[in-house]
C-alpha cells in the first residue's frame, strides 16, 4: 500500500487498483478459504479412515464370506 | 404406526451355527435380564398370544386357504418353542425366520418412531452383550441391515393404521410410483448389485433387488412392491393396516423420521381422496424395473417415465409428492397443522433440493450418503474397486450395533450424523412404554405385574391371578389404554387381581 502511494499514479487509476486489488485480496482470501476447508474435509476423511481402520474386523474376505443368512420377510 | 426390523445374527468363525438357536439365546439372554417374571427362578415368561393374529388374511379381501402352512405361518415358529417376549417398553423382541426381530411399541408420531427404533438396537446391542456372558459365551453378532450379499435378505416392516374405508386400489395406485422414488430419501445403502450381490457397484437400497411383482400377499419369495397383508390387530371393520415390507433397516435417525413421516403424509393424502379429487396420477410404467434402475444409479439422474408420456428423476418425483403434500397441509389443516408435520414437510422439502445439486451435502442426515462417502474414501485413499471384499465389510459393519464397532455408530460419535432424539430418550425408551398408545397399557402390566402376564398380544394382555380360568384384557382400541386412560388404574391396583376386579368393576 505504501508503494503505491509513492507511485505517482492518478486518483482514478489509484482507485482501480486499489479495487482490482482489494478483490484479488478477496478472492485469494477465498480461494484460501476453500483450501483451507477442502483440506480440513480431506484431513477429516483421512481422521475417519484412520478410526475406521482400527474397528474395521481383520480378514475382510474371510469375514464377509462368513456372513451367511438364511432368508427372512 | 410401527416397525418391526429383523436383525442379521451370526457368530464369527462358526459359520455353522444354528441362526434360530442363537436368535432365541440372545432374545432369553435380554429377557432374563429386563423383562420382570422372566427370571430363571420363575421359569416361565409371558408369551405371545396368537389367537388376534391372521396373518394369512388378504387386503383385497380373498381367502387364502392355498398358502396355510408357508414360512409366513407364525404356529410354526411356536411349535419349535422359540423367544417370544413382550419388553416393559410395550415392544415385542422374539424370534422370526432364523432372525432375532425387535418391533416397536405402537407410536404416534415420526419423531416417537425414530426414538423407540432406536431403542431396538440397543436392546439388541445388550442382548447380544448379555449372550455372551451366557456359558459357553457364544460371540453373536447383531446387524440391522437386509441381506447377506448372497441371495438372502430379511425385512425391515412399516405398519400403518388405516381407516377401512379407503379403497386398496387407491392405495396401489398412489403409493407404488412414491415407494418406487423414496429410497433417494431412506435408501441405507448397498455395495453389490443383485440378488446375491454378484454385480459390482453401489446402490441406494438394501432391498430394491428384492422385490418381483407390484402388488401381492407373500413377504418371503416373490415380494410385492405393495404388500396385501391385512391383520389391522384393531377393529376388522374399522381399520385396516397397511404393511409395508419395501423399506430398508436406517440407522440414520433423519432417515427414519422421513420414511415414516413422509410415507404417512402421502397416505393421509391417499386416506382423504386428495389425488383422486384433483385428478392426480403419479403412475410410472414398469415399477418393479423403475424401482431397481432407481436403486443402481447413485447419480440420481435415472429418468422414469410416467404413465402420462412426462420422465423426471426420482428426486423430482419425490418433489411431486412433496408439492402435493404441502397444499394438502395449507389447503385442509392451515394453522392447525401440528409441529411435526410441518417439522417432517420442511426436512423433506430441504433433503430434496440437496439431493438435486450434490447428493453428499446430506451426508450428516442419510444413510445411503453417509456410507457411500465412506465408501469412496476407501476407494479413494486405498484405490479399491467395487469388487473389493473391504468395501462388502464397511457396508455390513456400518450396520453393526455395537457402539464401538458399529461404524454408523462411530460416525454418531464423532458428531458427523445429525440426532433427532437424545440418548438419555433411547435409553428410556427401552424400558418404558409410549404414552399415547395402548403399548402403555400393555408395557406396565408387563413391568407392573410381571410373572401374573401370561401371554399378551398387540391387541391383548392376558393375566393368571388364580382363578380358574385365564383373564384376557382386550385392547382392540390402539388409541386406548393410553396413560391419560389407565395410569390411575395402573397406580391404584399394585397387584394383578386388584388390576382384574379394578376392570371388571367389581
Amino acid at each position: 500500500m505504501a508503494e503505491r502511494e509513492k507511485g505517482g499514479q492518478g486518483r482514478a487509476n489509484k482507485r482501480a487498483e486499489e479495487v482490482d486489488e482489494v478483490t484479488s485480496d478477496e478472492q485469494d482470501a477465498a480461494l484460501a478459504d476453500v483450501k483451507e476447508r477442502h483440506d480440513k474435509l480431506a484431513d477429516d476423511v483421512d481422521d475417519l479412515l484412520d478410526e475406521i481402520d482400527e474397528v474395521l474386523e481383520s480378514n475382510a474376505e474371510e469375514f464377509v464370506k462368513g456372513y451367511v443368512q438364511k432368508g427372512g420377510q | 404406526m410401527g416397525t418391526e426390523t429383523e436383525y442379521g445374527i451370526s457368530v464369527p468363525g462358526q459359520p455353522g451355527a444354528n441362526a434360530m438357536v442363537t436368535s432365541s439365546l440372545v432374545v432369553n439372554a435380554y429377557a432374563a435380564a429386563n423383562v420382570p417374571g422372566s427370571g430363571a427362578s420363575t421359569g416361565r415368561k409371558a408369551r405371545w398370544d396368537f389367537e388376534e393374529e391372521t396373518p394369512l388374511r388378504d387386503a383385497r379381501g380373498f381367502d387364502l386357504d392355498i398358502v396355510r402352512g408357508s414360512p409366513d405361518a407364525p404356529a410354526a415358529d411356536e411349535d419349535l418353542g422359540l423367544a417370544n417376549v413382550i419388553l416393559t417398553n410395550g415392544a415385542r423382541f422374539y424370534v422370526d425366520h432364523a432372525h432375532p426381530e425387535y418391533s416397536t411399541p405402537e407410536c404416534t408420531t415420526p419423531r416417537a418412531l425414530v426414538r423407540w427404533d432406536k431403542a431396538g438396537e440397543r436392546v439388541m446391542a445388550e442382548a447380544a452383550r448379555r449372550a455372551a456372558a451366557v456359558p459357553p459365551g457364544t460371540n453373536v453378532q447383531l446387524y440391522k441391515n437386509n441381506t447377506d450379499n448372497k441371495g438372502a435378505s430379511y425385512g425391515t416392516h412399516e405398519n400403518y393404521l388405516m381407516p377401512r374405508a379407503v379403497a386398496f386400489a387407491d392405495i396401489v395406485r398412489h403409493l407404488t410410483p412414491f415407494f418406487v422414488s423414496r429410497q433417494v430419501v431412506c435408501g441405507a445403502g448397498r455395495v453389490g448389485l443383485g440378488q446375491d450381490g454378484r454385480g459390482h457397484g453401489f446402490q441406494l437400497s438394501q432391498r430394491a433387488d428384492f422385490f418381483e411383482v407390484e402388488v401381492g400377499l407373500e413377504t418371503t419369495l416373490k415380494r410385492p412392491i405393495i404388500n396385501t397383508r391385512d391383520e389391522p390387530h384393531a377393529d376388522p371393520e374399522k381399520w385396516r393396516r397397511l404393511h409395508v415390507i419395501i423399506g430398508d433397516a436406517n440407522l440414520s435417525e433423519v432417515s427414519t423420521f422421513l420414511k415414516v413421516g413422509t410415507t404417512s403424509l402421502v397416505l393421509t393424502l391417499i386416506e382423504q381422496g386428495w389425488f383422486v379429487d384433483n385428478g392426480i396420477d403419479l403412475g410410472v410404467e414398469n415399477p418393479v424395473a423403475a424401482l431397481r434402475a432407481v436403486s443402481h444409479d447413485s447419480s440420481l439422474n435415472h429418468l422414469l417415465t410416467l404413465r402420462d408420456g412426462r420422465t423426471m428423476t426420482a428426486v423430482q418425483l419425490q418433489m411431486e409428492y412433496l408439492d402435493q403434500a404441502r397444499k394438502y397441509v395449507d389447503d385442509r389443516l392451515g394453522t392447525d397443522a401440528d409441529d411435526e408435520t410441518r417439522e417432517v414437510l420442511t426436512r423433506w422439502e430441504s433433503v430434496l433440493t440437496r439431493l438435486e445439486s450434490d447428493p453428499f451435502q446430506c451426508s450428516k442426515e442419510l444413510d445411503w450418503v453417509a456410507k457411500l462417502g465412506l465408501l469412496e474414501g476407501y476407494r479413494t485413499r486405498d484405490g479399491l474397486d467395487w469388487d473389493s471384499p473391504r468395501l462388502q465389510l464397511v457396508d455390513l459393519q456400518y450396520s453393526d450395533v455395537r457402539e464401538d464397532k458399529g461404524l454408523y455408530n462411530r460416525l454418531v460419535a464423532r458428531g458427523s450424523m445429525e440426532r433427532l432424539v437424545t440418548e438419555d430418550e433411547v435409553s428410556t425408551a427401552m424400558s418404558t412404554p409410549p404414552e399415547d398408545t395402548r403399548a402403555y397399557f400393555r408395557g406396565r402390566c408387563v413391568q407392573q405385574y410381571g410373572d401374573a402376564v401370561v401371554a399378551a398380544s398387540w391387541d391383548s394382555v392376558i393375566l393368571d391371578v388364580g382363578r380358574e380360568s385365564l383373564q384376557r384384557v382386550p385392547t382392540l382400541d390402539p388409541q386406548r389404554g393410553t396413560k391419560v386412560h389407565v395410569s390411575g388404574l395402573l397406580d391404584r391396583c399394585r397387584t394383578p387381581t386388584e388390576l382384574v376386579q379394578g376392570l371388571s368393576g367389581a
